[in-house]
């Protein structure tokens, strides 16, 4: 079977020589945390994660980092995600959408405003359901 | 979960909370037997015989953010509906490795879905694990490792959202390769 090259990595490569760009990119202004359990996949998780690197790549941003994680305990508030702003206290986003991803990615991500509508609450502690 | 690409990525979510290093990741479809098989394996810590037997209860669970698990039941539930089966295998201290299997004919096979993303969302999430990737249908097959990958490209980072787009872009392009090569040879 014949093989492709990855072109648009040889661009990118070349991109990397003129810029800094990339490697090692320590100092992220924001981190985006995409939870992924079987709750959060079911319902529509992937999707949310998809958005997010959709506005990223829309923007060619170099330091907004999407990341998952697993089961927070509380399921039916899924999908969720948290933001997290370099120096700031994360924000849990619950009921999400692609659109509200787009939105938080807008208000929060670009701006610094909390979308106070569609969060859970601010910080990361463990939430007591009984 | 709509279709089988959510399916793995739920199921390789296992292996990462299980320590895994490395999770290979395959998808075999035999035309002949009319058979697709879905294999994930990984080198986590495993489980014990009792664990393993337990593994398809939903109300089983060895976590404690919920007491229930329903991941691999899901699966089995999918393969029961598409004619098929699920084992599930594993050594503790070397790794478990999940089989799923389908009819490919069946009416009630769930759609592929969108590997490539799949792929990507656990490179996103995980860049520090191996992932290994192989779409066999027939005698055509096509495969994709972050290993190999990193060795190729060391000065960048796979989690780079511009380098995820591209590897995803790669892996699309080269699952229509092998199914317009397979489909060629098939109607020679």
């Amino acid at each position: 079977m014949p093989k492709l090259t990855i072109e648009e990595l040889e661009k990118l490569r070349e991109e990397v020589r003129k810029t800094t760009f990339i490697r090692e990119q320590t100092q992220f202004r924001a981190k985006i945390n995409v939870h992924m359990g079987t709750c959060g996949l079911a319902a529509g998780a992937r999707n949310i994660l998809n958005a997010f690197l959709r506005e990223i790549e829309k923007r060619g941003l170099t330091d907004v980092l999407v990341t998952t994680s697993g089961c927070a305990g509380l399921c039916s508030r899924e999908p969720m995600a948290t933001i997290e702003i370099a120096g700031q206290a994360p924000v849990k986003y619950v009921d999400l959408t692609e659109k509200k991803a787009q939105e938080i990615f807008e208000k929060h991500i670009l701006n610094g405003e909390i979308v106070t509508a569609y969060a859970l609450g601010i910080g990361s502690e463990k939430t007591d359901l009984t | 979960m709509e279709d089988l690409s959510l399916h793995i990525l739920d199921i390789a979510e296992n292996s990462v909370e299980a320590g895994a290093t490395c999770v290979k990741i395959g998808l075999i479809e035999d035309r002949s037997t009319d058979l697709l098989k879905l294999e994930i394996e990984d080198n986590g810590r495993g489980m014990t015989p009792e664990e393993c037997q337990q593994a398809l209860n939903p109300f089983y669970t060895t976590r404690t953010t919920r007491r229930f698990g329903f991941g691999l039941p899901f699966l089995h539930e999918a393969c029961l509906a598409a004619q098929g089966q699920l084992k599930v295998e594993s050594t503790p201290g070397k790794g478990t490795k999940v089989t799923a299997t389908f009819r490919l004919s069946h009416i009630d096979l769930k759609p592929l879905g969108d590997v490539a993303l799949t792929i990507i969302t656990l490179i996103a999430g995980h860049p520090d694990i191996e992932w290994h990737y192989y779409h066999r249908r027939n005698n055509f097959e096509f495969t994709f490792n972050t290993r190999e990958f990193k060795e190729n490209y060391p000065e960048m980072a796979i989690n780079h959202p511009e380098v995820l787009k591209a590897i995803r872009n790669y892996i699309n392009q080269n699952l229509s390769i092998l199914r317009r090569e397979h489909d060629r040879s098939q109607s020679l």
